[in-house]
Parts: structure tokens; sequence; C-alpha cells
């Protein structure tokens, strides 16, 4: 019997390159390295990210220590670029440090939270979609009440309950905000699960989890990672507005710190714009970052809203 | 392992189908339902078949017949609404989990479209080797056995194709791929899901060829579906033809395609564009379109489109009636 399709196997392919593990991860998780804006973002992310690892050494000072000058007066309310990168605030504290560790804080708070909102909203969604039945029912009853539950005033109520801290932010996401995540990845189970090669899967004996682990889950994982990315920035801005409202960890300095504190001292009123304008911007940049890299990911995940 | 083969008397058939039914619900079921509509869609609906050991039957009928959810059925990959399917002397709706492990090792599926039936993530190597995996056979071990299977379908080169992600092999291969995974483990039973339908025409006899010689040497037990006459032919001694998720003649092969019984038979072979010389070319085309499972007509199901209906088909579901060694569903032979 004539094998001529079976003999000239397209030529070349498997013989190419490999890529490096790198690349390879790059690819599987599709982190869209091809989108100027999605690399500009990344590009952020990655400053601000060594910015918080090595915060102890960027920083100037103890971003809560009081501090003086050097004829030992308080050195209250110094302007930026003199002795102080950035000035000090009113009651003498160096505000570029605080800008520093408010980097540590803000990049803690969104990469614990999206991690929480990822693995939680991916859970669900694998679950409800692949077991389909009551477990569906339930987990997408329990989406339907997160929906219902309002946002902010929740993280209030809970911060009110529990002590202050910035773990409250992450509690409160994981707890609410896996709906979107969990909603959307359940969908694309629904699709996949379909599919010939997961039937095949259940044939060679591959148990649920196996299936959901190894044949789905690498599938639905760059559509979690687009929450995700959406997360970080959402948790940050979340942090933010519950340490501004007052509601925040009084001893961890965090952009939403330093603007509450600079709210409650006038410094808007006084054009102190090196106190306010620099955590306001980062929590600008952070945040737009985080939606160049979503962006860029949806372009991978749905290409044609491209045209 | 063997708790499903062995120790049992040898004349219990392999596969005993009995009354099976599959009723898909319809989407917007409560609409219909109000409108006074059909809420379900009868993929099948009462059907009995049995497979002695060793024996390759062919699952002949038109495109949404019933074919696809018959192999899903055997296979244990949905459950029927009614009535029982026996593996072996035993229900396949009772087993419990190491009889299910057993029989996912015993039987076995080579998929329609082979393109989709590969994790696209996989390597060759990683899907062959996954029926190893979970029938816990040693890491070390499993090479040799995946080259093994490799041969068997007389894929070229297998050391070569390991490392290669599906969309680097073509059609012809990727279906031999499909099959050594199937064969890996040895199974007793299989189904073939219209194995060649999605190749191209110039690969599809290697691949008969070798689905024939693996059937034959390893004694297997084998569902051949299509909606080919030829090629059911080319594979299987007997042949099951099915209309509208009913079984209408049930026999061997070579009688079924000289002496066609059944009118729907009858207008299948009257389509395989080969002439036979011995055949009577006056079989009647039949009427009407593509049937329509959510409505089958009452009585004989295939009486709208039968050029000998009268009265009896529509009053009345025909029963079986043996005609030699064939089984006919129709009243025209029916005392
Ligand atoms: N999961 C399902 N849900 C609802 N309806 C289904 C499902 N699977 C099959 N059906 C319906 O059951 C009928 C039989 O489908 P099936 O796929 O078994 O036909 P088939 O004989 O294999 O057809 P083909 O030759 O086109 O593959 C069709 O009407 C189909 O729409
Ligand atoms: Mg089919």
């Amino acid at each position: 019997m004539p094998d001529a399709s079976v003999a000239g196997a397209r030529p070349g392919l498997g013989a190419g390159r490999r890529p490096s593990a790198v690349g390879r991860a790059f690819r599987a998780l599709k982190i869209p390295v091809g989108d100027p804006f999605a690399v500009i973002g990344l590009v952020i992310y990655a400053v601000f990210v060594l910015v918080a690892i090595f915060a102890d050494q960027l920083a100037t000072h103890d971003p809560l220590e009081i501090l003086f000058t050097e004829d030992y007066q308080l050195a209250a309310d110094q302007p930026a670029f003199g002795e102080f990168v950035l000035g000090t605030t009113n009651l003498g504290r160096d505000i570029y440090s605080q800008m520093i560790y408010g980097t540590r804080s803000a990049l803690i708070v969104g990469l614990a939270a999206a991690a929480a909102v990822v693995v939680v909203g991916t859970l669900v969604g694998l679950f409800a979609g692949y077991m389909g039945g009551w477990v569906d029912r339930v987990l997408m009853r329990l989406a339907d009440i997160a929906f219902g539950i309002p946002f902010l005033p929740f993280v209030i109520v809970l911060a009110a309950f529990l002590e202050p801290s910035i773990w409250n932010v992450v509690l409160a996401m994981a707890l609410i905000l896996w709906r979107d995540t969990g909603r959307v990845v359940r969908s694309q189970v629904l699709t996949l699960r379909s599919r010939a090669y997961v039937e095949a899967a259940r044939v060679s004996g591959s148990g649920s989890l196996k299936i959901v682990f190894r044949h789905i889950a690498p599938n639905v994982l760059p559509l979690s990672l687009l929450y995700g990315s959406i997360s970080i920035g959402w948790a940050i801005l979340t942090e933010a507005s519950i340490s501004f409202l007052g509601f925040g960890d009084a001893n961890a300095v965090s952009w939403g710190y330093m603007l509450q504190d600079a709210y409650a001292s006038q410094a808007l009123s006084r054009g102190a714009y090196h106190w306010f304008l620099p955590p306001g911007l980062c929590i600008v940049l952070v945040v737009v970052a985080g939606f160049f890299i979503s962006r860029g990911y949806e372009e991978v995940l749905f290409p044609r809203l491209r045209s | 392992m063997d708790a499903v083969t062995d120790r049992r008397p040898v004349d219990v058939p392999l596969v005993d189908v009995r009354g099976v039914r599959m009723h898909f619900p319809v989407a917007g079921q409560w609409w219909a339902a109000l409108r006074g509509r059909p809420t379900v869609v009868k993929a099948i609906d009462g059907v009995d078949i049995t497979l002695r050991r060793g024996e390759s039957v062919g699952l002949l009928g038109e495109s949404g017949c019933g074919k696809t959810t018959m192999g899903r059925l055997l296979l244990k990959l949905i459950e029927p609404t009614a009535g029982e399917i026996r593996f072996d002397g035993r229900p396949l709706a009772s087993l419990d989990r190491p009889s299910l492990k057993a029989f996912r090792q015993k039987a076995q599926l080579i998929f329609q479209n082979p393109f989709e039936a590969l994790n696209p993530r996989f390597t060759v190597q990683q899907s062959i080797a996954e029926p190893l995996e979970n029938a816990g056979v040693p890491a070390n071990d499993r090479r040799e056995l995946i080259l093994q299977a490799m041969g068997r379908v007389r894929l070229p080169d297998p050391a070569d194709l390991l490392g290669r992600y599906p969309h680097q092999l073509s059609g012809g291969q990727l279906q031999r791929v499909v099959m050594a995974r199937a064969l890996i483990l040895e199974p007793t039973f299989i189904v073939a899901d219209e194995p060649v339908s999605m190749l191209d025409v110039s690969v599809r006899a290697g691949i008969l060829n070798v689905f024939r010689e693996v059937r034959d040497s390893l004694g297997l037990t084998a569902v051949y579906i299509s909606h080919d006459l030829a090629l059911v032919r080319y594979v299987c001694a007997r042949t099951i033809v099915m209309y509208l998720g009913a079984v209408v003649e049930d026999g061997p092969t070579e009688d079924l395609v000289r002496e066609p019984l059944h009118p729907y038979t009858k207008a299948l072979v009257a389509a395989v564009p080969v002439p036979h010389p011995d055949q009577s070319r006056d079989a009647l085309p039949i009427r009407g379109g593509a049937p329509d499972a959510r409505n089958p007509p009452s009585g004989c199901r295939f009486r709208d489109r039968c050029p000998h209906a009268f009265d009896r088909c529509a009053a009345e579901a025909p029963k079986p009636t043996r005609v030699g060694d064939r089984t006919v569903f129709c009243h025209l032979f029916q005392p």
C-alpha cells in the first residue's frame, strides 16, 4: 500500500530550533510580548518590582522616622530636591522613602490579591465547568451572591471587623472578585470539555482531576492571567481607597496612606505637590500598566478585536 | 487487571446491548414544551446488539442516525437514558472503580477526526504514554512499549516522531498515532468511528489495512462505524444498518450487499457507485431528505421515505424478523 503522505511528513518542522525554557514559558502563558503597549506595561511592572525588591537599598530614610535637620530643628515640610529628594511631610518624614516602601506594599497587595483571584477563580471555573451538575449549580449560585455584594463597602466592613491590615484587601478580593474569573473560565471550560482530545483522555483511563489539570487548565491559564493582570491594579486601587478613607493599616506605608496623610494635612491647599503627586502618579502608572498588559492579552486571546 | 475478561464462560457475548435508548435534551426545553414541540432528540431509540468475541461489525447509516452516539454508549462515555449495556457479562452502569479502570484498558476508541483527537500541547510520546501512565506502567518501560505500538501501526521512523507535536504531523500519521494510543494496552474491544473519513483518499487504504491487520493479530472485537457501505464491506464480515436511532437490518455483510432486504438497505446498496454485476439495479431510490431524530414518524420510522409503505407501517413498529442469517425490522417480512 503506497503511504506517500506518511513518508513525506512536512519536512523540517520537527527539526527546528527549540526555543529556550523562558521563551517556551512565555509562549505557553501567551505573554503578549508582541504588543508595544503590553511591552510598556511589562517594563513599568518590571521597574516597580525591582524598586520593591531593592527598597531597603533605594530608600534614604526609615519612612516613618521623624527627621531633624542638622541644627536639631524638626525637618517638617521640607521642599523637594533639597536635603531630601522629595522633601518631607508636615511631621518630618521622608516622602521619597515613603514612596519607595509604598511600592513594596502596593506590589505585595496587588500580586497577592491577583494570585488569590486567579487561583480561586480558575479552580471554581474549572470544576464548575468540567463537573457540571450540582457542583456547577452550587458554585455558580455562590458567584451570583458574590456579584450581589458591593465590593468597597464589603472591604470596609471586613476591615472594621478584623485588625486593619493590607491583607484585608487581599482577603476581600479572594472572597469577592473570583466571580468574574470564575464565570469566564467556566464558559471556556464548557467548550473545551467537549473537545475530542478530552474524550480521548477519558478513554485512555484518565480521571477527572488529571483531565482538568493536564488537558483543560493549560488552555484557560492565559485567560486567568488576563483577569489576574486586571486584578493587580484593582487591588492597589482598593488598598489606596481603603487607606485614604482611613481604614488602612497605620503602620504600613502605602501610597494610599501617603495620600490620606497628605489630604489630612491640607497638603493640597498648601500646594505641596511634592507630597501628593508621587503616590498619585505611582498608582496611575501601575493601573495603566495593568491595563496595557491586559489589553495585549485580549488581543492575543481574541484576535478579532484587532481590526 | 483481567477482572473484566477472565473467568467467564466463553459463550457470554463480549458486548450485549439491550433496549438501549439515548435521548438528549433539546435547548430551550420549556419553550418547546409550551408549544407542544418535542423536548428531546431520540439519538438512540431502542437498540439491541450482541457482539461475539473476535467479531467485526460495521455500523452503517446516514449522517445523524446515531452511530457516534452508539459508539460513545458502548465505551461508557455517556450513560443511556434507558436499557442496559453489558461488557463481558457485566452491566457497564454498575462498574466500580477498579472494574471501570480495567474496562478503560480493554475498550478503546479510534476517532473520526485525528486532527482533534490529540492534545495540541502534548508531544506524540506524551499522548501515546497517557494510557500507560493510567495503567501504572513504570516510566522506564514506557518508551519501549510506545515504539512497539508505533511499529504495530506501521509508523515509519517512530523514534523521530516521539518529540513532535500534532501540528507537525500529516493526517495519516496522526491517525496512526491515535491508533497506537488505542492499541498500546492491547485492548479486547475497539470502536472505530469513521476513522478515514477526514483523511486524504491517498492514505485511507493504508489506515484501513493497518486496522484490519492489528484487529486480526490481536483478535479484537471491533465496531467499525461508517456511512460508506464500501468501507464497511472491506473491513467487516457483519453489518448492522441503522436508521434514525434504530436498527433496521443486521446480518452478514456479503448477504446484505448481494440481496438487501430492508428497503433502506436496498437504497444504501443502490447508492454504492461500484456496480455489482450480480445485483439487480432496479432498487428504488428513497424519497425525502435527512430524517429528524426529534420527530420520528409513528410505527416504522422509515415509512415516510419508503416506496413500499402500507397501512400497517403507520400503525405499529416492525418487530425483528429472522430471514436466513439475518434479522430485519420491516413489515414486508413480518408474518
Ligand atoms: N451531546 C448531544 N446533545 C444533543 N444532541 C446530540 C448529542 N450528541 C448527538 N446528538 C444528536 O443525536 C443525533 C445522532 O447524532 P450522532 O452524532 O450519533 O450521529 P452520527 O450517526 O454519528 O452522524 P454523523 O455521520 O454525522 O457522524 C443527532 O441528531 C445529533 O444532533
Ligand atoms: Mg458520527
